[in-house]
C-alpha cells in the first residue's frame, strides 16, 4: 500500500477524480493482453492530462521509490503493462488530444493516449495516412505503440512505428522533461533519442508527446491470393516476388492448420487441402505501376505451381481478406489459452521456419497454427492450450523455447513486433549475448538509477540473467 | 449447495438441461469467462468505455473482475463491483466485435442474478434508487422510469401488475420525481385497449400474433396501430391477446430471473391460445426476449421449455416478416421525407435485423434515405441505464445526435420504442428536434396516402 501522503499528493497533482485506488479498479489494471502471464494489482491508477502532471508524478514516485508503469490501452502482447512490482499505473487514456495536423510538413503531433485509428481518421481528409497498422489499430494508443515499436501488416513496404516517429517529448526518471526531433525530415542533432525511446517499453522514460510522420495515402491497390500444395512453393513465391523487384504492401501467409481452422469456423470456402495460402496486396500512386506489379505477382504465383485468385472489386477484396482477418479469432476459439508468438526470421527462411514450427507442434503434441507476415519474415506461431492442463502448459513452454531457438538459428530475432516485456526476457542473452544485456543494464542504470520505470520488464536484473 | 424452493423440477442432467442454469449457479459462467483473451477489441466498440475511458467500463475488465469474484478475491456485493455491474448498457456491441465470441450478455445477467440471490431484490432496488439523487436525472428518469416498473412492482405475483395505467406516478414517487414534462404522452389510451383482440381482414392469407411489449403499448400506441394496419394491408389477420404481459427484459437486466420466467410462461400461454403461425414484434428487446431469453431461461422447464423453443423459431421483427416471410405489398403513396435509420442494439446485435428496415424505408416513394455515420452505435438508452448513469448516457446520446444532424435528415426512423425515447431526448437537448418515428409508421403512412389517392 502507498502511504496516505503519497496518495494525497497524487490527488493534488491530477485531481481526485483521476486517481483510482479501490481493489476492484486495481483488478482491472492488473493485466494486459498477454496470455500465461502473472497478474499483479497496482496500488493506484492515475490519469494525467499534461506532461507537467506526468513530471510531477515521476518526481513524487522517485522521492518515495515507487514503481511507475505507463499504460496506453493495455493491448500489448509481451506482458509489458503488468504492474509487476505494484506501485503506480500511469494511464494515458485521458491524455488523448491530437495537438496538430500539418499537411505541409507531412506530420502530426499527438498526445500519447490518441488511438492509432483516430489519428488515421483525422488525417484521412488530407489524403494522408499514418502507416503502422498493428492488429489493434482501433484500440491501441500512439504512446503504447511507440513504446512497444509495434509493427503490423504493412511492415514490408511501409516499415514499423520507429520509421514514423520524428520527435518526442519524454519525461525522464528524474522528473525532467526533454524534447527532441521535430517536423524536419533531416535532423542529426544530438543522439538519435527517438530511436532510443521507441521500443523501450516504458523502462527508460515516459513518452508524453509524439511528432508522427505521415505519408500520402496510396491511390490504387490490387489484391491477390495464391494457394500452394507445398510450403516450399509458397516460400519460393515470396522470394520470386521480391526478385521481380516488387515490394507488396502486404504479403501474408497462413498454414494448413490455420486455413482448416478458419474454414471450419467461418465457412468461407477456403481450400483445406493446400499447405499454404498467400494474401498479397500491391499498392501505389500510379495505376500502371500497380497493375504491372500485380502482373509480376501473378507470374510468380503461377510459376511456383500456385492457384491464383485476383479480387476484381472491393467486395472480392473483402472476401480474400476474410481468411486472414479470421486467422487469430478462429484459432483462439479452439481453447482457453492463446500463446501468440512473433518470432521473426530473414525472409529467405520463411519456409524453414514454418516447417520448424509445424515440427515443434507435432513433437510436443500441441495444437499449433502459424500465420503471419511472410513479406517481412515475421511469423505468428500460435499455440492453443488449456491453462488448466498442467502437462500441456509444460509442453507449451518447451515448444516456445524451441521456437525461439529455431528463429535464432535461422539468423532471426525473438520478437518482430510484440516486444520483450516479461515474456521473452529470459531469451534475451541468446540473441544479443551477455555483452548486449550488459549494455541494456548500463543504459537502464544511467537513465533510471532507482529502477522505478516499469521494473521487471525488458532488462533482466543481474541475478535474473 | 442450497436450492431455492421455487426452482423448477430439474430433469436428468445433460448438456441441454444445464444450459440455462448459470442464472442459478454463478460458477457455471467460468467457461464463458475463460473464452476471453483480454485482447481489448471490446474497447473499440463499447459506448460506455468510449465516454469514460476506464478499464472498469469495458467488457474485458468486467470479465477480469468477474473472475476475481469467482476466485474469492472480490465480493459480488462490494459497492464498487455492484456499480461496475450496472455500468453496462447490455447493448451487445462488444459481442459483435469479440474474436472469441464471448457471450458477455449472459455473463452480465448471470452476475446480476447472483447479486439478487445473494442480497435480495429490495437491496438491489435500494442501491439503484440510491444512484438517482442527481436532479439532472429528473426528466430522463421520468420518461424511462417505466422501463423499471416491473422491478418496482415485483412484489405482486400476478403478471398484470406489470401493467398499471400510470407507472410514472409510482416510480416517480419512489425516486423523488413528480413531473411529467418531456414524457411521451401517457394520457393516451394504451394500444391493447385501443384495438380488438383479433383484427380480421378479408381473404386473410395468414394469422399472426402481435406481441406489443409495454413500450409500444403505453408510449407509442400509434406505432403499434400502424404495425397492425400494415399487416392488415398485407392481408394478415392479427391477434393481439390482452393476456400478454411485459417481455421481462427490464427485469432480467436487474437479475430477477424468476419473475422473467413467470412472465415468459404467461406470454407463451397467451400466444399459444391464438393459434398463430408467427409472433410479430416491433421492439428489438421484446423480439430478442422471445428468440433468446425465453428458451434459455425455460430450458429446464418440462412444459414450457419446448414451447419457448417453438416460438423462438417463429418470432420475427415486423420488418423481417414483411420482407422475408411474406413479400410485402410495395408501397405507392409518397412520403416526402429525408430519413436516416438508427439500428437499435437489441434489434441488430440481438435479432440480427438491420437490412430489412432499410429495405422497407428505401421502398417508400418520396423517401430520400441517408445513412448516418455509425448507425449501429448505441443511442445510450440501455433501458434504465440512462436513469442511473445519466451523464455517460447523455454523452453517448450527444454523439448519436451529432451523427443524425450531419445527415440532414428530417425524420429519424428506428425499430425500438426505448431508442425512440432516447433519440427524442438526445435531439431535443442539442436543440435539433426531429421527427422520431418507428419505421413501420412511415410504411403505414405510405399505404394511407396510397389509399387517399385512390379515393
Amino acid at each position: 500500500m502507498l502511504a496516505q501522503p503519497v496518495l494525497s499528493q497524487l490527488e493534488q497533482i491530477v485531481g481526485k477524480d483521476n486517481v483510482l485506488t479501490s481493489k476492484m479498479d486495481m483488478v482491472a489494471y492488473s493485466y494486459d493482453a498477454t496470455a500465461d502471464m502473472p497478474k499483479q494489482l497496482p496500488d493506484v491508477v492515475v490519469f494525467p492530462q499534461t506532461s507537467d502532471m506526468v513530471a510531477a508524478i515521476v518526481r513524487l514516485a522517485r522521492e518515495h521509490k515507487v514503481p511507475i508503469y505507463s499504460r496506453g490501452a493495455g493491448t500489448n502482447l509481451s506482458g509489458g503493462a503488468v504492474p509487476l512490482k505494484k506501485g503506480i499505473v500511469l494511464s494515458f487514456q485521458k491524455m488523448n488530444k491530437i495537438l496538430d495536423i500539418d499537411p505541409d510538413n507531412l506530420s502530426a503531433v499527438v498526445q500519447p493516449g490518441v488511438i492509432i485509428g483516430t489519428l488515421n481518421a483525422a488525417v484521412a481528409p488530407h489524403g494522408l495516412i499514418y502507416p503502422p497498422d498493428p492488429g489493434t489499430v482501433a484500440t491501441a494508443t500512439m504512446g503504447g505503440s511507440a513504446a512497444e515499436n509495434s509493427g503490423g501488416l504493412r511492415g514490408l513496404k511501409y516499415g514499423v512505428t520507429k520509421d514514423y516517429v520524428m520527435g518526442m517529448e519524454v519525461v525522464l526518471a528524474n522528473g525532467e522533461k526533454v524534447r527532441f526531433g521535430g517536423k524536419t525530415v533531416k535532423n542529426v542533432t544530438a543522439y538519435d533519442f527517438a530511436n532510443l525511446f521507441v521500443g523501450s517499453e516504458g523502462t527508460l522514460g515516459i513518452i508524453t508527446e509524439i511528432t508522427a510522420k505521415l505519408i500520402p495515402a496510396p491511390k490504387y491497390r490490387r489484391t491477390l491470393v495464391g494457394t500452394f500444395k507445398t510450403l516450399v512453393d509458397a516460400g519460393n513465391t515470396v522470394s520470386g516476388i521480391i526478385a521481380a523487384k516488387v515490394i507488396p504492401a502486404t504479403m501474408e501467409i497462413m498454414d494448413n492448420m490455420t486455413l482448416c481452422t478458419v474454414e471450419n469456423s467461418a465457412k468461407i470456402g477456403l481450400p483445406t487441402d493446400v499447405e499454404a495460402m498467400l494474401l498479397i496486396e500491391v499498392d501505389g500512386m500510379s495505376e500502371d505501376v500497380v497493375m504491372a506489379e500485380a502482373e509480376a505477382v501473378q507470374e510468380a504465383v503461377i510459376k511456383n505451381n500456385g492457384s491464383l485468385r485476383v479480387a476484381q472489386s472491393d467486395k472480392e477484396r473483402d472476401e480474400l481478406w476474410a481468411a486472414r482477418r479470421n486467422a487469430l479469432p478462429a484459432l483462439a476459439q479452439l481453447n482457453n489459452t492463446v500463446i501468440l508468438e512473433d518470432a521473426t526470421v530473414p525472409r529467405s527462411h520463411i519456409t524453414d521456419m514454418l516447417i520448424a514450427c509445424q515440427n515443434i507442434g507435432k513433437k510436443y503434441n500441441l495444437t499449433l497454427g502459424t500465420f503471419g507476415h511472410a513479406g517481412d519474415g515475421n511469423l505468428h506461431p500460435t499455440i492453443l492450450c488449456d491453462k488448466n492442463n498442467k502437462d500441456e502448459m509444460e509442453r507449451m513452454h518447451k515448444a516456445v523455447d524451441e521456437i525461439f531457438a529455431a528463429a535464432l538459428g535461422f539468423g532471426g530475432t525473438l520478437s518482430g513486433e510484440h516486444g520483450i516485456g516479461m515474456a521473452k526476457m529470459k531469451y534475451l542473452k541468446d540473441e544479443i549475448g551477455e555483452s548486449g544485456v550488459e549494455l541494456m543494464r548500463s543504459l537502464k542504470a544511467a537513465l533510471d538509477p532507482d529502477s522505478i520505470l516499469n521494473p521487471g520488464k525488458m532488462v533482466p536484473a543481474a541475478t535474473e540473467a | 449447495m442450497s436450492t431455492s424452493t421455487e426452482s423448477p423440477v430439474r430433469p436428468e442432467e445433460g448438456k441441454e438441461a444445464r444450459k440455462g442454469s448459470y442464472f442459478e449457479e454463478l460458477e457455471l459462467i467460468r467457461k464463458e469467462l475463460d473464452k476471453c483473451m483480454k485482447c481489448g477489441n471490446c474497447m473499440a466498440v463499447c459506448p460506455v468505455y468510449g465516454v469514460e475511458k476506464l478499464e472498469t467500463s469495458v467488457t474485458r475488465s468486467k470479465i477480469a473482475i468477474a473472475e476475481a469474484v469467482l476466485d474469492g478475491q472480490l465480493e459480488l456485493d462490494d459497492p464498487q463491483v455492484y456499480a461496475m455491474l450496472f455500468n453496462c448498457l447490455v447493448c451487445k456491441s462488444c459481442m459483435s466485435n469479440c474474436p472469441t465470441q464471448v457471450n458477455f450478455e449472459r455473463i452480465m445477467l448471470a452476475l446480476r442474478a447472483a447479486l439478487v440471490r445473494k442480497n435480495g431484490l429490495p437491496w438491489l432496488k435500494k442501491m439503484i434508487f440510491s444512484t438517482l439523487n442527481n436532479p439532472k436525472l429528473f426528466d430522463a428518469g421520468m420518461r424511462l422510469g417505466a422501463l423499471m416498473q416491473p422491478l418496482v412492482f415485483r412484489g405482486e405475483q400476478d403478471g398484470r401488475a406489470m401493467a398499471p395505467r400510470s407507472p410514472f406516478t409510482v416510480v416517480g414517487k419512489a425516486i423523488g420525481m413528480d413531473s411529467e414534462r418531456l414524457l411521451p404522452s401517457t394520457t393516451a389510451k394504451p394500444l391493447r385497449e385501443r384495438v380488438p383482440e383479433v383484427v380480421q381482414v378479408q381473404n386473410a392469407t395468414m394469422k399472426v400474433a402481435f406481441f406489443t411489449g409495454d413500450s409500444l403499448n403505453y408510449f407509442y400506441p400509434q406505432a403499434g396501430e400502424d404495425l397492425i394496419e400494415v399487416l392488415s394491408a398485407n392481408k394478415i389477420e392479427v391477434h393481439i391477446p390482452k393476456e400478454q404481459v411485459c417481455c421481462g427484459t427490464p427485469v432480467l437486466v436487474h437479475g430477477d430471473v424468476e419473475t422473467v420466467r413467470k412472465l415468459a410462461r404467461k406470454n407463451i400461454d397467451a400466444m399459444d391460445k391464438t393459434g398463430s403461425a408467427y409472433i410479430i414484434t416491433g421492439c428489438g428487446s421484446c423480439g430478442n426476449a422471445w428468440q433468446h431469453d425465453f428458451p434459455e431461461l425455460l430450458a429446464d422447464d418440462p412444459t414450457y421449455g419446448e414451447r419457448a423453443r417453438y416460438w423462438a423459431e417463429r418470432t420475427y421483427d415486423i420488418s423481417t416478416f414483411l420482407t422475408k416471410i411474406i413479400s410485402m405489398r410495395p408501397p405507392k403513396g409518397r412520403v416526402e421525407q429525408v430519413v436516416t435509420y438508427h439500428d437499435p442494439c437489441h434489434l441488430k446485435k440481438g435479432m440480427q435485423v438491420s437490412t430489412e428496415p432499410r429495405t422497407i424505408l428505401k421502398s417508400i416513394p418520396g423517401i430520400s434515405f441517408k445513412e448516418m455515420k455509425a448507425p449501429d452505435a448505441c443511442c445510450g438508452s440501455g433501458g434504465s441505464y440512462v436513469l442511473t448513469h445519466y451523464e455517460t448516457a447523455a454523452t453517448i446520446g450527444k454523439k448519436k445526435a451529432d451523427d443524425i444532424v450531419q445527415t440532414g435528415a428530417t425524420a429519424v426512423a428506428t425499430g425500438c420504442p426505448a431508442c425512440m425515447m432516447q433519440l427524442m431526448d438526445n435531439m431535443h437537448r442539442c436543440g435539433q428536434d426531429r421527427e422520431i418515428v418507428h419505421y413501420i409508421s412511415l410504411l403505414a403512412e405510405s399505404y394511407r396516402k396510397e389509399k387517399e389517392a385512390e379515393n
